[in-house]
């Protein structure tokens, strides 16, 4: 049984090399002829390699450009191209990356300013390879002055402009208006409150760094606070988790109190450091505002997670709570559990209305010009967009065009 | 042992921040008075070895970053408010801070929260599609691009502080109000799903990990 086996196996081994020796040599030769150059594949390269700096970049991008290989005409046989580098004092070109074939562009991101590179692209096929000519030298650097930005400097230039007009406006004692912003009226109000009660006021100016312009913003409304709280008599307490905020928050309470002529009231532990710990902060905070009960407590700043724990707590014990944040996922916690809430730029606006300085409500005049600017753009920019693109009007799909480019970022 | 350790240490004082719910309590302020401790003191290791040690020490020392003794001195400055007589000094460093960061972010905010904005609204209202007949929009999509664009529009009416909010502006104002409490809406219903996964992992810890009384 088992030789039976064998030789049939043996049989069938024979049949399939005949078949397949004698298909072979019927139709590809074991031995490829030198001459016969489609077994044999060695592509034409491409040509005119050139590399240039990329402009407006911090002079770490080179754009390389090349015309594709004559054989790359899509039947397959170009396989892909391979990228190679080299620093210009050195020997060898080493391999960076490889393309698709039909490819002539690559963007080298992996410089350095101010290195000197040569570039070579390899047509590579199954089997054979076409290296380019080395292409010219070029050294990647980065340009002072981004022009192709040059529309938000106008437009920046153009509100900054309506600033500083503002700002010699109300510094001449020319009034501005500025109309009631709701949630600052309170502020006096809330303060009151307290004094009456004989409670603390809370306050608390986010949990971000002096980095962000919320927790500045937060801090320059706590001057304005303080500076009711000092002439009220009234007690205060600034728990902060960045201990640049506690400087700061430090600053402004002296200054207000200076100002309120109450020096001798201040006290450095007024505004206490707890910990940068998002939750640990939340959770001492809690803790002060369920012990000490303040009968007011502000939430203005930077927060984020915690915005719904420690309003919700500060509604608990029923005081009078002031929230504003720029975070648009943290407003409506704000919105259900306090007061008053100052959304979004109202935060901004706030200092500038609480204190009548000039310098700030000029800046805030010179935003709305910005604003202005803006809600002209998109009425304009709407109608004529959908007007050019519905009954294709050249001229008005023209203007659409141009306000689309002046508003661009990049 | 030490994972065994851990999770009643875990189990304690998430119990312990929990009762809080209840009411102000010593297990809490235990619990409290941990967390801060613990917290203050890894923040102030972390941060000495991620920035005196990590950036400073190993920058100038190191790879000879000079310009970071500028960030030295200035943090220097800042211990000045330990002398009275010279505590003044400390305010340097803290206006370069405050100025310096403005500075850096206005065009930042400026490219993103203006000019992105306005260029993000400029849409064709009845018709995203290039060439589209006016007639083929879909009402669906008209709504839509109305209410980007109209959105948009009034909630700057409201935002704008040189007008008092009356008549038609006034008008133009209440509606970009709501469009914006809409949006809070939403925003708050989407926040308050993504809490409760917490929840739903804190309480994971307690009755699978802990008291594995869950699968």
């Amino acid at each position: 049984m088992r030789n039976s086996r064998v030789k049939v196996n043996g049989l069938f081994f024979v049949l399939i090399s005949v078949f397949f020796y004698s298909g072979l040599s019927a139709e590809e030769p074991l031995i490829p002829n030198p001459e016969d150059t489609t077994k044999i594949c060695i592509p034409r390269p491409p040509t005119n390699v050139l590399a240039t700096d990329a402009v407006y970049d911090k002079g770490n991008v080179v754009n390389l450009n090349w015309v594709p290989s004559p054989d790359d005409n899509g039947d397959g046989k170009i396989l892909q191209y391979q990228i190679l580098r080299r620093l210009e004092n050195d020997s060898v070109f080493a391999l960076i990356d490889s393309v698709i074939a039909g490819t002539a562009f690559y963007k080298d991101e992996t410089v350095e300013s101010g290195q000197t590179y040569q570039y070579m692209v390899v047509a590579i096929c199954d089997g054979g390879s076409g290296p380019s000519e080395p292409s010219p030298p070029v050294t990647p650097d980065m340009e002072w002055l981004n022009f192709a930005l040059s529309n938000i400097f106008v437009i920046g230039l153009l509100i900054c402009g309506s600033v500083i007009y503002f700002i010699g406006k109300a510094k001449s004692g020319r009034p501005l208006f500025i109309r009631k912003i709701a949630g600052l009226e309170a502020v006096d109000e809330a303060i009151g409150r307290a004094t009456e009660m004989g409670r603390p006021i809370l306050y608390v100016p986010g949990i971000q760094d002096m980095d962000d312009v919320q927790t500045i913003a937060g801090l320059t409304i706590l001057g304005r606070v303080a500076r009711v709280v000092a002439d009220y008599d009234t007690k205060i307490k600034v728990p902060v988790s960045r201990s640049l905020v506690m400087t700061a928050s430090r600053e402004t309470l002296k200054a207000a109190y200076m100002a309120a002529g109450r020096p001798d009231a201040f006290n450095e532990n007024m505004a206490q450091y707890i910990t940068d710990e998002q939750f640990g902060y939340v959770a001492a905070v809690d803790g002060m505002i369920i012990r000490e009960r303040p009968a007011t407590t502000f939430f203005l700043g930077a927060f984020f997670a915690e915005s719904l724990i420690l309003a919700e707590t500060g509604n608990s014990i029923g005081a009078i709570q002031i929230g504003g944040t720029a975070n648009p996922a943290q407003l409506p916690f704000f919105v259900a559990a306090c007061d008053f809430t100052l959304i979004g730029e109202e935060l901004f606006a706030a200092s500038a209305y609480l204190s009548g300085e000039p310098r700030q409500l000029g800046s805030l005049k010179g935003q709305d010009v910005g604003k202005a600017l803006a809600m002209i753009a998109i009425v304009l920019g709407a109608i004529t967009t959908t007007i050019g693109q519905a009954w294709n009007f050249e001229f008005i799909s023209a203007i659409a065009d141009l306000l689309n480019s002046l508003f661009r970022t990049n | 042992m030490e994972q065994q350790i851990g999770l009643w240490v875990g189990a304690f004082l998430t119990m312990g921040i929990i009762s809080f719910l209840y009411k102000d309590n010593p297990w809490y302020k235990l619990t409290e008075a941990i967390f801060v401790g613990i917290s203050a003191g890894y923040w102030f290791v972390a941060l000495f070895w991620d920035n005196i040690v990590g950036k400073f020490w190993i920058g100038v020392f190191d790879r000879g970053d000079y310009y970071l003794l500028v960030g030295a001195v200035l943090g220097l400055l800042m211990l000045m408010r330990l002398a009275p007589k010279i505590g003044w000094i400390s305010r340097w460093p803290l206006s370069f801070v405050v100025g310096a960061i403005s500075g850096f972010y206005l065009l930042n905010y400026f490219s993103s929260n203006v000019m992105l904005q306005v260029q993000s609204t400029i849409m064709p209202l009845f018709s995203p599609q290039f060439n589209d007949p006016l007639f083929t929009s879909s009402a669906g999509n008209i709504i839509s691009n109305l209410f980007i664009a109209g959105g948009t529009f009034t909630g700057l009416v409201y935002f704008f502080f040189s007008k008092e909010h009356k008549g038609a502006f006034g008008g133009a104002a209440k509606i970009g109000i709501w469009v914006i409490m809409i949006t809070f809406g939403a925003s708050f219903g989407y926040t308050v799903m993504s809490r409760m996964s917490l929840l739903i992992g804190r309480m994971y810890f307690i009755f699978g990990e802990w008291l594995n009384l869950i699968g």
